[in-house]
């Protein structure tokens, strides 16, 4: 073949080429109506919920695992799959019976030694898990449908550990797969929910697919969050990732996706203009903005340099710079727990209320005997929400008169670092912005920010035993008032200690298209009771 | 042609290996955690610890780099840290997205910029070589993704003719498929087009001062044939030269365009690879980009000898 036949044959195969994708199938439309199409808060990454914690997986293996328990709206714990439970006089023998009927996706059925396997690995894990496995005396399967876990030490918080719905959640697997070291993925994604997870259609990063279960048993009583019959509207759902909120919103606009989790704040006019679409809060629990001191090391390590910052802190700063001039998206929040909720409150708030008095804080910061030494401050700027906080931080702390090191950085780089305890110009630092969701902040048994067990805690590492004095008392509390006393008095302590500055509290608003009904606020999209007319 | 070839071919292993050994270096002293990032926000540094030693990112760079050049050399890519899924089924699943989109960008830009840069060199000095100069400037200057935002506004939003995102595989069917890759294809081809209309032009004017010109107008020729058939064919080397090196634009654009247009093809894996610090996925994504380049390099090389019989190797 010469140099000119080469090239007018390779024209003529690039028009065949084309030509023969002509004939392809043409794209089933029909499917569409039941089919809900969603675009997640994240990349849904790995899908074991009790291996990675994100709450993006949380929020797709809450269709396709089920749990013992699970909370309502109301933040009370409810039988899912347990039919009934028994606890002993003494508070230290719990047994629990399943609900008949129950099967895994791979047509097994559901059985106690599924509940034991799962509940031992989720213990290794979880907060509230790691308690419970301390004081465990035995944890077995008495028959098929009865599990019997027995307690050195009576544990009044048993069914909202089962139920909650911080990560990790106590999902139950099939034995096989709930015996996985807790530290390694699991190998198949079987659960018992409402939905099954599609796996040979899953694009990390891109698509994840549920399909409904027909075997699912819904239980009789309404649903009501993670509560309730769990009964699907559509046969399937796809999760579609956006990681432009551009991109999701035109997407949402023009119908080709029908539920968006979370629009940007700036975005959220343009929604609200069109008159298909339908936008609202997302979680009423919101969220709690964090400004995390390190306690080991200058100068946040003494009391009074922590002070000083909580005395000079605007939390509407905080909360403008990240919602904007939308005044229901946030409120001032001078405590540690969720507004709204019934531990929420402000014994020893002062300091964060009323004008902020930056004169009394440079005095305060100085009686710390600050001496300019640098002010490391890591902050992740390829997420909104630390961004815009560490914006407000280094202006703050240059005010105030303190040597900033502003370090702009990543969220992966900000997880490794924060870990590091070093000092400072070997990899330590000072402060780093973070967020809690508010259904974690709820109470001290899902809260690991709020601890103060030194070693033992949440990055920074406080060291108050007056908090760890109250989380005990919380723990031992026999009724709601005695738990709401300890909650006050802990949450006193750690503003006097400041275990660290909260920037405010604020809200986010889902959208989605107006032929989509049943959506309803709460701490994760549920998708029982969504149809598409 | 054959031992060139061949001669070639080899010579990508040395640079293969230099890449990897880059790659893998820069990864390991880069800063960030994949094991903090999989524990999430609330677990203990024990956790992580723990999960870090689960991943094997707690052993000494030799043995991880040994192991890893062992298993690459058996074909075998690794895992994915996070989708536990192996890094070359992840890159089965991108690599068709991507391809469309930069095989579409191509053959746009070639078929836009070219006659753009010979029409602008034939009529050098008028208007329409201003505005294509101008174009050309805008190609450059205009970001990819406020290109796409405007494309997606314009014929998605308003005109409704086309999705805003998302990408239909070739197999099911032409159409589809051309639909969701039209936007894409425009605002990353902008700069490519400004590229090759720009050069085009410039060796055209060269071409076209040439005596052999002078010579084919004398013997009567026509304007179209000396212009695409005399002219262009000479001029084809630089502006073949400038399309290869223009697939590192391509393959940098891609990332931008594939997440503006929600278009899941290797840019994307890398980027979200990268910010997880999922270090099987990128080695192998940017093995794969060198080797493709590698090979982009080679194929211009040979596509030399086609339009200038002069070339020999």
């Amino acid at each position: 073949m010469d140099r000119r036949n080469f090239l007018k044959g390779t024209a003529a195969a690039g028009l065949v080429g084309a030509s023969a994708g002509l004939a392809g199938p043409a794209l089933s439309q029909g499917a569409a109506a039941r089919t809900l199409r969603f675009v997640p808060q994240a990349n849904l990454a790995n899908f074991d919920p009790i291996w990675g914690t994100q709450y993006v997986v949380r929020n797709g293996a809450a269709m396709v695992w089920d749990t013992l328990y699970g909370f309502d709206a109301e933040l009370k714990p409810q039988r899912q799959m347990a039919e009934a439970e028994q606890v002993s006089a003494d508070g230290l023998t719990w047994d629990f019976r399943l609900r008949p009927g129950l099967k895994f996706h791979d047509g097994s059925p559901v059985l106690a030694k599924d509940v034991v396997a799962s509940l031992t690995r989720w213990s290794a894990r979880d907060p509230m898990g790691q308690m419970l496995k301390a004081i465990q005396q035995e944890l077995v399967a008495v028959d098929d449908r009865n599990v019997r876990w027995v307690l050195k030490k009576p544990y009044p918080k048993m069914l909202m550990a089962l139920g909650k719905n911080s990560t990790p959640m106590a999902f139950i697997m099939p034995e096989r797969l709930a015996k996985t070291d807790p530290f390694t993925q699991v190998a198949e994604f079987i659960g018992s929910g409402p939905m099954r997870f599609k796996r040979d259609e899953w694009n990390p990063g891109a698509r994840a697919v549920f399909e409904k279960f027909a075997d699912y048993v819904p239980r009789d009583e309404p649903s009501s969050w993670l509560a309730g019959g769990k009964r699907m509207g559509v046969d399937r759902i796809e999760w579609l990732v956006m990681p432009d909120a551009a991109t999701a919103s035109a997407a949402l606009q023009n119908g080709e996706v029908d539920w968006w989790e979370n629009p940007i704040t700036d975005l959220v006019p343009q929604l609200r203009r069109n008159r298909n679409l339908r936008v609202d809060i997302a979680d009423p629990l919101g969220n709690i903005g964090t400004f995390r001191m390190n306690h080991t090391t200058t100068p946040f390590n003494d009391v009074k340099a922590r002070r000083a910052v909580l005395m000079a802190m605007s939390q509407e700063d905080y909360m403008r710079a990240l919602v904007g001039d939308d005044d229901k998206l946030w409120k001032p929040l001078p405590g540690y727990f969720t507004p709204g909720t019934p531990l929420y409150s402000e014994a020893g708030g002062e300091i964060l209320k009323g004008p902020r008095n930056l004169d009394a804080a440079k005095r305060m910061l100085a009686e710390s005997g600050y001496n300019g030494t640098p002010v490391t401050c890591i902050v992740a700027q390829d997420q909104p929400i630390t961004k815009a906080q560490g914006d407000v931080t280094a202006d703050l702390l240059k005010r105030l008169g303190m040597n900033v090191d502003f370090v702009a950085t990543d969220w992966g780089t900000t997880g490794q670092r924060r870990a590091m305890k070093n000092p400072f110009g070997q990899g330590g630092w000072s402060m780093f912005h973070s967020w809690h969701a508010g259904a974690d902040c709820i109470n001290p048994a899902v809260y690991n920010a709020v601890r103060a067990n030194g070693a033992g805690a949440w990055f920074g590492w406080p060291d108050i035993p007056a908090v760890e004095t109250e989380v005990g008392a919380w723990f031992d509390a026999p009724d709601a008032a005695a738990e709401k006393a300890a909650i006050d008095r802990l949450n006193k302590a750690a503003l006097d200690n400041v275990v660290y500055a909260p920037t405010g509290f604020f809200l986010g608003y889902q959208a989605w298209r107006a032929n989509v009904s049943g959506i309803v606020k709460g701490p994760l999209p549920f998708f029982w009771g969504v149809s598409k007319s | 042609m054959f031992a060139y070839i061949v001669r070639r071919v080899l010579a990508t292993i040395p640079v293969m290996a230099i890449v990897a050994l880059f790659v893998f270096s820069l990864l390991y002293i880069a800063p960030g955690d994949p094991a903090a990032v999989i524990a999430g926000d609330q677990a203990t540094p024990a956790d992580v610890e723990r999960i870090r030693a689960s991943l094997g990112l707690d052993r000494p760079f030799l043995i991880r780099f040994g192991e890893w050049v062992w298993n690459i050399l058996n074909g075998d890519m690794g895992v994915s840290i996070f989708t536990n899924l192996p890094v070359t089924t992840m890159i089965k699943q991108r690599i068709e997205p991507t391809l469309s989109l930069m095989i579409l960008t191509l053959c746009l830009a070639i078929t836009i910029a070219v006659p753009m840069g010979v029409i602008a060199a034939w009529k050098q000095g008028t208007w329409i070589d201003r505005a294509v100069m101008g174009f050309a400037v805008l190609g450059f200057s205009v970001p990819v993704f406020v290109v796409g935002y405007v494309l997606a506004y314009i014929f998605a939003l308003e005109l409704d003719w086309l999705p805003v995102q998302g990408y239909t595989a070739f197999s099911q069917g032409f159409f589809p498929w051309l639909e969701n890759l039209i936007l894409p294809s425009i605002a990353l081809g902008g700069v490519y087009i400004a590229l090759i209309a720009r050069i085009t032009r410039a060796t055209m004017l060269e071409v076209l001062q040439q005596d052999y010109i002078r010579t084919a107008r004398a013997k009567g020729a026509g304007q179209t044939n000396i212009l695409f058939l005399h002219a262009l064919k000479n001029a084809a080397v630089p502006i073949v030269t400038v399309i290869g090196i223009g697939i590192a634009l391509l393959i940098g654009g891609a990332v931008v365009t594939e997440s503006v247009f929600a278009i899941p093809g290797l840019g994307r894996l890398t980027v979200d690879a990268i910010l997880r610090r999922d270090y099987p996925v990128i080695q192998g994504v940017v093995l794969l980009f060198s080797f493709i380049y590698v090979l982009v390099n080679l194929l211009i090389d040979l596509l030399y000898t086609l339009f200038d019989p002069r070339i020999r190797y």
